[in-house]
């Protein structure tokens, strides 16, 4: 049991208690923080943006405008890694004769990979039923806030597609790239 | 006696740690009205919770978490070490089964009443080993690292980046970077195995505390006069616990264990991803939250019902606040059943879905497959061995560069039909033995199924077959020729016959050269400047197939006579490892496990 210090040490004890318990935080301040700033090093990392990739060339692309999936194979650095590696897939359907059109394949709404399908005349989310017009616009009913993420993309002289690919962010209305 | 002489040894250990007392509390707790097995919930999940924290040590010890090593060593667990198919099974259904507890025992706590006060803190301690759980659950689904669990958990944390402002940074401190590699998987292992873990034993520790501080709430009215805790009510709880054992040992035994599934690929559309059943109701509510309102069916209900929870106490003082708590967790439970019911429903009725998952199921098996294979696991990873697979991925590439000419046994080489009309050969056992006899079958060779559609169809080979390939001497010759290309191509599935028939396929290369002349046209065996047709020189062979496929307008093969079929090598439409494995699957070259011989 503690016994009431006399009225001339209140000061005392005070002082007494703030020391310990600045003390004794601090004690686990400096591993906690060590820890702390190893935790927080992912945010300083910054995404592969604006990988330009080859993907495919013009005339493996059906003329009426189907669109086919390709995997984007890019050199990707993961933590201690650097390889070549599959990063994501891109949808490109051919446009007016020559051009081209790409989408990535993850859907705005939650991440998954959409898939075309010739029956549904569109791109489907396997995950929450969003559905996308060929040329990417979102049906009414989709849960997805935005339309399907374009790409940059160009037919090069040889015939060669290549795309930039990216990812953005899911869930908004905005379409804002992972950085 | 021992005892009476162990009796001062316990004395002095009595005195120096007390253990008499502690005994006495943690055994002696009474219990009024006597062991009920409505009381037996807690002991259960601190049971399963134990199998848990045993079984996932000796997982742990095996597992690795790293992109390139995740699924592989959870393969290996599964699929070599000696019984780590039940221990992985046991950790997979405990999980399971340790969520059907915790439901059971927030309802027995709720409708006893046992959460009113003094018992707030136990209840809220209650509260928060939940969530915990249901984190345990969520984080341990990713670590094997297949394909499952890698596409489920991404929706998962995808939702984390629309929380308002800090939304994408949390995302990338939960993911360990912009994007899903190493290190979400060591930081999912250190929540799962480090963290939660801890978090969850001392928050047991607490409330059991909270729990003896006020004693059982007893369920009134008392039908039998009190007893204690040891043995009644342990004895009741031991047989509970034993209950929650059998359950999980046969739910391992039937299924042989946990699904593992393919590996992580980040590039590969994975249309089966599906939470575990117990979170299927909140990827089901994602569904009625469009657009930017989808935090409205992630975070704020979800969180404002758990958030209700916690002041449940307090509405509890009052009878009519009390049935308010159970209506609201009764309805819901019903709620969130009735959403599970509906996703699942939908997933049966949906053909794609099916699809997808028979296809997940199919790729799984082949890639463990692959990786038991002698030649095992490359560094690189399992995810390799199944992207260059020519029986996965040869029906894939067919039906994306050749199908809409060509046809593999009448579809588009995946099974599907074709909408384009057929206007090039079918290529099921291209340079067989079968597939050539139809080729100089008068009857077939003018056949959509052979020149039919191509602008061959009139060309000299088909005029040569309808001419020459009537009379029964000539039939006699062509079989040895045709046993003596199909030789060329060296198939696996003809390695006996073409060992038997040598005499046969030696006889057919004269004839070709000789009396019915394929050396007009062709080139066969030796170079031939003048040949216009394509080279019987190793045809159908694995780099005769590259070549062509490659570029078929090449002088060795239809030259500037090309119909329409791409040049795909030169025009670099597909790179040479992705011909290599169209042509391995044409020609049925693929792994494959070694036939069990033998009775």
């Amino acid at each position: 049991m503690q016994t009431e210090p006399a009225p001339g040490d209140d000061r005392r004890e005070f002082l007494k208690k703030s020391c310990a318990v600045c003390v004794g935080g601090a004690l686990g301040v400096v591993p906690a923080l060590a820890g702390l700033a190893v935790y927080l090093d992912p945010l300083r990392r910054k995404a592969d943006n604006g990988l330009l990739a080859r993907v495919t060339s013009l005339e493996s692309l059906p003329a009426d405008g189907t669109p086919v999936m390709f995997p984007i194979i890019a050199v990707r650095t993961d933590a201690w890694n650097k390889s070549v590696a599959p990063i994501g897939a891109v949808y490109v359907r051919r446009v007016n004769g020559d051009q081209v059109q790409a989408f990535n394949v993850t859907c705005p709404h939650a991440g998954c990979a959409v898939e075309f399908q010739a029956e549904k005349k569109g791109y489907h989310c396997p995950c929450h039923n969003s559905l996308f017009t060929p040329e990417g616009k979102r049906s009414d009913d989709s849960p997805s806030a935005r339309d399907l993420d374009s790409l940059k993309s160009e037919v090069r002289a040889n015939g060669e597609v290549w795309v930039q690919f990216q990812n953005f962010e899911t869930g908004k209305a905005l379409k804002v790239a992972v950085s | 006696m021992i005892s009476s002489r162990m009796k001062p040894l316990l004395d002095w250990i009595d005195s120096r740690t007390g253990y008499r007392k502690l005994t006495q509390e943690v055994l002696y707790e009474n219990i009024p009205g006597g062991a009920r097995w409505r009381y037996v919930w807690g002991s259960t999940l601190t049971f399963a919770f134990s199998i848990q924290v045993i079984t996932g040590i000796f997982l742990w010890m095996a597992y690795s978490a790293s992109a390139q090593t995740a699924w592989e060593s959870v393969f290996y667990i599964q699929f070599e070490m000696a019984g780590g198919w039940f221990l992985r099974g046991l950790h997979h259904y405990t999980a399971q089964v340790m969520t059907i507890l915790l439901a059971l025992h927030l309802l027995q706590v709720l409708i006893d009443g046992a959460y009113k006060a003094p018992r707030e803190f136990n209840f809220w301690s209650g509260l928060l080993l939940l969530q915990l759980t249901l984190a345990l659950s969520l984080t341990g689904y990713l670590l094997p690292w297949d394909q499952k669990g890698y596409w489920a958990t991404k929706v998962a944390t995808n939702i984390v980046s629309i929380v308002p402002f800090i939304g994408p940074d949390l995302q990338k401190l939960v993911v360990g970077g912009p994007d899903y590699g190493h290190h979400t998987l060591t930081r999912f292992l250190a929540l799962h195995a480090g963290v939660l873990p801890g978090l969850i034993i001392a928050l047991i520790g607490g409330h059991i505390y909270f729990f003896r501080r006020h004693g059982i709430h007893a369920k009134q009215p008392l039908k039998k006069p009190d007893a204690k805790f040891w043995p009644d009510q342990v004895l009741a709880d031991a047989i509970a616990c034993l209950g929650v054992l059998f359950t999980v040992v046969v739910l391992t035994l039937i299924t042989r264990g946990a699904e593992l599934a393919a590996p992580a690929d980040a590039a590969s559309q994975f249309s089966a991803a599906r939470p575990e059943w117990y979170f299927l109701f909140l990827f089901e509510l994602l569904k009625y939250f469009p657009g930017e309102s989808e935090i409205i069916g992630a975070i704020v209900l979800p969180g404002a019902a758990v958030g209700f929870m916690f002041l449940m106490p307090y509405l509890g003082q009052w009878k009519l606040g009390h049935r308010f708590n159970l209506a609201f967790v009764f309805g819901g439970l019903a709620g969130a059943g009735l959403l599970t019911w509906m996703a699942m429903k939908q997933d049966r009725n949906d053909p794609n879905f099916q699809r997808a998952l028979r296809d997940s199921h199919h790729q799984a098996a082949r890639v463990i497959e692959l990786a038991k294979a002698p030649s095992g696991i490359p560094i690189a990873g399992a995810a390799a061995l199944l992207r260059e697979d020519p029986y996965i991925q040869g029906p894939k590439l067919f039906a994306k560069h050749c199908a809409s000419c060509h046809r593999h046994g009448g579809h588009d080489g995946e099974g599907n039909p074709v909408k384009d009309p057929q206007s090039a050969a079918d290529l099921k056992g291209f340079a067989s033995r079968e597939w050539l006899a139809g080729l100089l079958d008068p009857a077939k060779v003018d056949s959509l199924h052979y020149f039919g559609g191509t602008k061959f169809k009139d060309g000299k080979m088909v005029k040569w077959v309808k001419k020459n390939a009537d009379e029964p001497k000539e039939q006699e010759q062509l079989k040895k020729i045709i046993a003596a290309v199909s030789a060329e191509a060296q198939l696996k599935s003809q390695r006996d016959a073409d060992a038997r028939d040598i005499a046969i396929i030696k006889q057919g290369v004269e004839l070709a050269r000789g009396d019915v002349a394929c050396t007009d046209c062709h080139a066969f065996g030796k170079p031939d400047p003048d040949a216009i047709a394509p080279d019987l020189t190793g045809y159908g062979s694995r780099a005769w197939l590259v070549r062509f496929i490659g570029n078929p307008a090449h002088a060795d093969f239809y030259g500037k006579r090309n119909d329409r079929m791409p040049l795909f090598a030169e025009k670099q439409i597909l790179d040479a490892k992705t011909i290599g494995i169209l042509a391995d699957w044409l020609r049925g070259e693929w792994y494959e496990p070694a036939k069990l011989t033998g009775k």
